[in-house]
């Protein structure tokens, strides 16, 4: 916002800043995204580690995993979602207030993953509009952190809510899958 | 009409929708009296006539709740429904089915070598267990003998397993308990585990490792310097987490003499693991009937006295230790080897050698494709899950594919403990009763 | 074998005569890699099993179904005549440490079988799956409605001639972002 800071907050004359009302809004939904919990299968466990100590959601201003949909922005739809979940899927999205955000975490979410089957609903996106597809299965806690950062950027400069008018739903936005990325390790697959 | 088709929000077609009718808990008047019997957990003590007759307050006055299948108690998608007399919990009928997956009709597609990747995901806390319990079903079948290095390679592989569910359990239970700190420590330490895994398998979790004739890789460079630096963390931690929990008033009043239960009555209702140990009765998997290298290794089948949650936790809590004392004697004694028994019929040939001859290229692409064929016959395996017995029934008929597939889940069974747990008890007792348990519904639905 | 002692006489020893088919209370017995299964009749299931619970064969662990109709199968002992399913119920002995499994033919026009929850109370969840996924109705049983199934299916999913219902995948090309 055109400040400088070099030499601490000592050096500002005027204690007002001033921003345009987007900006603003748009810095608020970002920083203080708050998730509903809905940790279904094994990508849950993942999430769950997200939030722990070595990934940390706190940073993010996310930690806090609200159980009430009424108080929460972001739905992570965290793995397998069957036949007789899916209503209880929607009323869960219906109850949470706008605007409101939808993270498909995982093969199965977004789009049933290796259950291509009678049970499993064939991806999220027909019971819910999903902004952000995340692969992997389940996707590490790096992966996650990709998808959720995706989200951030996308809200901050706007994109998401032109690429929902575009779609007529959700943002329809997939990240790679960046987790077990740390370079080659060797793997003994024959004889020594 | 499906919510796709219709999805502005109608909140009466969603009643109907998330309604599931006939497995919901009716009122005391409708339900019929074998069912209240039931739901009362005084199954093994009353006559259907008794319950009927049972004292029970005005129907008026108790009123039934639903809790889940979405609640921040973090143990997957069960749904109770509770019939409560203010804060006294009198009846519990578990709902569950929100996370079925089609596991076992999956399954009768993929190949044994594909069969991993389904099993696994199963019991997602610790998806070892439900390979080996599948691989040692299909070796069964096939009358194979494993070289004892695979054996104790997944041995090596279900103990850190077992470490990593095990501190889930004491996370989630610290958290349930309104412990959130504990739900980091947890945390931290299955991490440590996670990386572990991950340095073995190449996947943190659903690893597909354990395969039929051994395991898929064999050990890297310099696990036992990573796993010995982490045997040595474990067990100063668990002193502070001791200090935190099992020292502390607060947990002790909320967990000792709550969610009580004996053993004929955990006997009769099916439950196995630690909810079966904490009764005092001494019935581990890999002491009774030893399978890997179970019966070369020292350790101790921890039992707890009183069946309650207090001593389901301290059992998972000293099992940590135990497991700890299994893999140190790994790191010592693992015999040098094969860790995968080289048949031909179900061992792919050595990654080198595909590029030099193209026989070990066919070898290896109809072991990926076409599979391997198993002998007909049936043959039930289990193991030693940190819940209970997980077994695998599997019926063959001679081609490359599973007849049929049926993983034994011990949360399945032992979610039938609740109701006769969670009588009498507040509905705070009910969330660490559920938590003690430690189901996972991955196993329960399948 | 061909070394009779002098004392013994012929008609006392008949080494080549195939041995008795093993019997349990009155059901036929075979053991295949090393578990013995018995093949009562639904009639003769709970009474089976309350005297083998006596017996010490204390937990039931499992039971659970197989639906025959694409596989003839050849491992039936004589007089057990195959039937569309079969009801599986493993049990296990802590004393001896060893499980048993019994094998009940169920036909496919009345499949109906005696319930277990008198004797094995933990038998209820896993009666109801085998009702939800086969079909297979459970006489005396105290709720059977489906368990992992909404209650508005229809149809019983692990039954052959039920499709597994698939999906036919559609690969598209990654969008432009």
């Amino acid at each position: 916002m055109g400040l400088d800071f070099s030499n601490g907050l000592g050096t500002i004359d005027h204690n007002v800043v001033t921003a345009r009302v987007e900006d603003v809004v748009k810095w608020a939904r970002t920083r203080s995204m708050w998730p509903a919990t809905f940790g279904l299968a094994c990508c849950a466990l993942e999430m769950m580690g997200t939030g722990g100590a070595h990934y940390d959601l706190a940073r993010f201003g996310m930690e806090v995993f609200r159980a009430s949909p009424r108080q929460a922005d972001l739905m992570i739809v965290a793995g397998r979602v069957s036949q007789k979940m899916a209503p209880v899927l929607r009323q869960i999205y219906d109850q949470m207030m706008e605007p409101k955000w939808v993270i498909s975490m995982g093969v199965c979410a977004s789009s049933g993953g290796m259950f291509n089957n009678y049970a499993i609903v064939q991806g999220v996106d027909q019971i819910v509009p999903v902004d952000v597809y995340a692969p992997g299965c389940p996707p590490g806690p790096e992966t996650l952190i990709h998808a959720i950062g995706t989200l951030h950027e996308k809200i901050a400069d706007g994109e998401v809510f032109r690429r929902r008018a575009d779609n007529g739903g959700g943002a329809n936005i997939t990240v790679t899958q960046l987790d077990g990325q740390r370079g080659p390790q060797p793997v003994s697959l024959g004889l020594k | 009409m499906t919510i796709a088709e219709n999805p502005t929000n109608h909140h009466h077609d969603l009643e109907r929708l998330t309604s599931e009718g006939a497995q919901e808990m009716a009122p005391r008047p409708l339900a019929g009296g074998v069912e209240v019997l039931r739901e009362l957990g005084c199954v093994l003590r009353m006559s259907e006539s008794e319950a009927e007759a049972l004292e029970a307050p005005d129907d008026a006055e108790t009123s039934i709740i639903n809790m889940g299948p979405q609640h921040p108690s973090t143990h997957g998608v069960l749904r109770l429904m509770l019939e409560l007399d203010g804060e006294i919990v009198l009846r519990t009928k578990p709902v569950i089915g929100y996370l079925h997956t089609g596991m076992e009709k999956t399954g009768e597609d993929l190949t044994y070598v594909q069969g991993g990747t389904n099993v696994t995901r199963m019991d997602y806390a610790s998806p070892i267990f439900n390979e080996s319990a599948f691989c040692l079903a299909v070796e069964q079948l096939l009358g194979l003998e494993l070289p004892p290095r695979a054996q104790w390679i997944r041995m090596l592989l279900n103990e850190l397993n077992r470490l990593t569910s095990h501190f889930l359990f004491l996370a989630t239970n610290g958290m349930d308990l309104g412990s959130t700190s504990m739900m980091i420590y947890g945390w931290r330490e299955r991490e440590e585990g996670l990386r572990l895994l991950e340095m073995i398998t190449g996947l943190r979790m659903n690893h597909n490792f354990i395969r039929v004739g051994g395991t898929a890789a064999d050990l890297p460079d310099g696990w036992q310097e990573r796993l010995a630096a982490y045997l040595e963390s474990i067990p100063g931690r668990l002193e502070e987490y001791e200090a935190l929990m099992t020292d502390q008033p607060i947990w002790r009043e909320r967990l000792q003499g709550v969610g009580a239960i004996d053993t004929d009555e955990a006997v009769a209702l099916g439950a196995t693991g630690p909810i079966l140990r904490s009764t005092g009765y001494a019935w581990d998997l890999r002491r009774a009937t030893p399978y890997f290298a179970y019966d070369q290794v020292d350790f101790d089948v921890i039992v707890g006295s009183y069946g309650d949650c207090f001593d389901r936790y301290a059992i998972r809590l000293n099992e940590i230790r135990e497991s700890v004392k299994i893999l140190w004697q790994c790191i010592e004694h693992l015999p040098a080897g094969d860790y995968r028994l080289q048949d031909r019929k179900v061992t792919p040939p050595p990654r080198r050698r595909i590029d030099e001859s193209m026989e070990a290229l066919i070898h290896h692409f109809k072991i990926y494709t076409e599979g391997f064929k198993v002998p007909e016959g049936e043959a039930y395996a289990a193991v030693e899950s940190p819940r209970g017995e997980l077994g695998c029934y599997l019926v063959s008929d001679g081609s490359g594919t599973p007849y049929r597939l049926h993983m034994r889940g011990p949360s399945f069974v032992n979610l039938q403990v609740l109701p006769h747990m969670l009588r009498g008890g507040t509905v705070a007792d009910a969330v660490a009763i559920i938590s003690s348990v430690d189901p996972i519904m991955g196993e329960v639905d399948r | 074998m061909s070394d009779t002692p002098d004392d013994v006489t012929a008609d006392q020893v008949a080494p080549d005569a195939t041995p008795e088919p093993e019997v349990l209370h009155g059901v036929p017995v075979t053991r295949r890699f090393g578990q013995r299964v018995a093949f009562p009749a639904a009639d003769q299931l709970v009474e089976l099993v309350r005297t083998l619970r006596d017996e010490g064969w204390l937990m039931c662990l499992d039971v659970t179904a197989v639906d025959y109709l694409t596989h003839p199968r050849a491992d039936l002992p004589e007089g057990i005549e195959a039937e569309r399913f079969e009801v599986v119920v493993t049990l296990i002995s802590h004393a001896e440490r060893e499980r048993l499994r019994l094998r009940v033919q169920v036909p496919e026009a009345d499949p109906v079988v005696p319930s277990l929850f008198e004797v094995h109370p933990g038998t209820e969840a896993m009666e109801r799956e085998v009702y939800d996924l086969f079909g297979i109705r459970f006489d005396g049983h105290p709720d059977l409605t489906r368990i992992l199934l909404p209650e508005d299916w229809v149809g019983h999913p692990l039954r052959k001639d039920y499709g597994i219902g698939s999906i036919p995948v559609q690969f598209k090309a990654p969008s432009e972002r």
